[in-house]
């Protein structure tokens, strides 16, 4: 498809077909407010500076455009480019990184071994961070404190890769700073809820750095969930969660 | 740069024949034509070397790298790929979309492919019908995406083997294995035509038919070791 000169168009004339072609140029994003996995899209997407619209979604009735552009899943985030429809954070985020390859900064490493150690521990917080934490936050008695150890044994790990560093990529935010960004607000919410604190500094000092790090950067500061909201969110599913195995 | 015959290898994998996750990384580097040397691990026991290397999750399969671990197979891939980038063919697609739309598929295998294996192979407890379904669904939708993505040409990548061949690929013998162990039918040439001919084509294909044995020896390797699988899986995806 020919990208028409905008210029020498007035929007007013536009055709209804020209109309469409510009239409179907622009990213899409669908989401829901408090998808982590949507976050972690609109953050890189700001990275890059690309402009998108935003469609957020009823996840309690999908719209139909959702359906179609996310059969498998039916889930958000999707991304729309060129009218073709890119669903799964992750893969989101490596698209962006390859598609916007020259606008702002990288989100993933240059060097091959930096790019496979990045897509390690991004699925290390997928498979093996993030099932523990959310089993600490839905249950209680034992079964809680046997995910809690387990989570803080995978924070501990996390802990030693961070090493001090300011974020995970170094200097600036990357990839697995990305993936595991959400934690950095969703963790205090889950301790004040449970009343338990999972990060400790005496324990994972770098954790808590990078979590303040990570929260106070330009790009994600000015782009967070309101967080009375998610709090009010996360109380709600703790609960249905403690009420279903009563 | 060719290492002496006294020095390691400068290419190592850490494996065992049966996984399709180790079967992934060594079609990936016969791809590629790289020079590399499999250590085979003793089932049920790991080498202090694995440990070493990937202390995270004690898994296989591990790339060693003149000594730097890669872990994670479809990691281990794209690593591959990327560093001998000027050997071809190329295993990801160039166009960043196409990529997506294979990454999407192969996380789609991963997600459903190994646990309904362990299931149907009885290592692990569940409804041997529900999976049945499960898979049968999940072929129709990779059936659907063969179409698509091969664009009338024999593979997923085209005219040759590439990233979502080698993510499906490597689950065929285990796949026809567990058609005899359960007594059940997924690869249907009934139901996905397409994907039968080129599971056919795949196994056969150069980089892939020495690492990629028949059903029978998966059958044999399950009566042999089965006892030995723990729950969880001992691979890495």
């Amino acid at each position: 498809m020919m990208k028409r000169n905008l210029t020498t168009h007035h929007s007013a004339t536009l055709s209804a077909m020209e109309r469409q072609e510009e239409d179907e140029d622009r990213v899409k994003l669908f989401g829901f407010w408090s998808s982590p996995y949507v976050y972690k899209v609109e953050w890189a997407l700001r990275i890059k500076g690309i402009q998108y619209d935003y469609i957020e979604e009823n996840l309690e009735n999908k719209s139909d455009q959702l359906l179609e552009y996310n059969p498998v899943h039916k889930k958000v985030p999707v991304l729309i480019y060129q009218g073709k429809p890119i669903a799964e954070s992750e893969v989101i985020l490596e698209f962006i990184d390859e598609a916007w390859k020259h606008h702002g900064d990288r989100i993933l490493p240059e060097d091959p071994y930096d790019r496979a150690m990045a897509r390690f521990w991004v699925r290390f917080g997928k498979d093996t961070l993030s099932p523990p934490i959310w089993k600490w936050f839905t249950t209680q008695g034992q079964e809680q404190e046997a995910a809690y150890a387990a989570a803080v044994e995978q924070l501990q790990i996390l802990e030693k890769e961070l090493d001090g560093k300011r974020f995970f990529a170094g200097e600036k935010m990357g990839l697995v700073d990305l993936s595991l960004g959400p934690f950095s607000y969703i963790i205090p919410i889950y301790e004040e809820i449970t009343g338990v604190k999972l990060i400790k500094e005496e324990k994972l000092p770098s954790l808590l750095a990078w979590m303040d790090n990570f929260l106070n950067s330009s790009i994600v500061r000015e782009h967070l969930p309101p967080m009375d909201k998610l709090k009010l969110r996360c109380q709600a599913i703790r609960e249905a969660f403690l009420k279903n195995t009563n | 740069m060719s290492s002496t015959k006294e020095e390691a290898p400068a290419v190592r994998v850490l494996g065992l024949w049966a996984s399709p996750f180790v079967i992934r990384v060594l079609i990936a580097l016969r791809l590629k034509g790289v020079e590399h040397e499999v250590l085979e691990e003793v089932v049920g026991k790991k080498s202090e070397l694995l440990l070493r290397s990937n202390p995270v999750h004690k898994k296989i399969p591990v790339l060693l790298h003149h000594g730097k671990p890669i872990s994670e197979s479809l990691i281990i891939v794209q690593y591959i790929d990327e560093v001998w980038s000027s050997n071809a063919p190329a295993v990801l697609p160039a166009d960043p979309y196409v990529r997506a739309v294979e990454r999407f598929w192969a996380q789609y295998i991963d997600d459903k492919f190994p646990r309904g294996i362990r299931i149907l192979k009885g290592t692990v407890d569940g409804n041997k019908d529900e999976i049945v379904e499960q898979l049968s669904t999940a072929l129709q939708l990779l059936e659907e995406a063969f179409l698509k993505l091969s664009n009338g040409k024999h593979y997923f990548g085209g005219d040759n083997i590439g990233y979502l061949d080698i993510a499906l690929g490597s689950h065929v013998g285990w796949v026809r294995a567990v058609e005899k162990i359960a007594g059940v039918q997924l690869l249907d040439a009934a139901k996905v035509p397409h994907l039968v001919a080129w599971a056919d084509r795949f196994c056969a294909h150069p980089a892939v038919m020495d690492v990629l044995p028949d059903a029978d020896r998966f059958v044999e390797y399950s009566v042999k070791y089965g006892s030995f699988f723990p729950t969880r899986s001992s691979t890495t995806k």
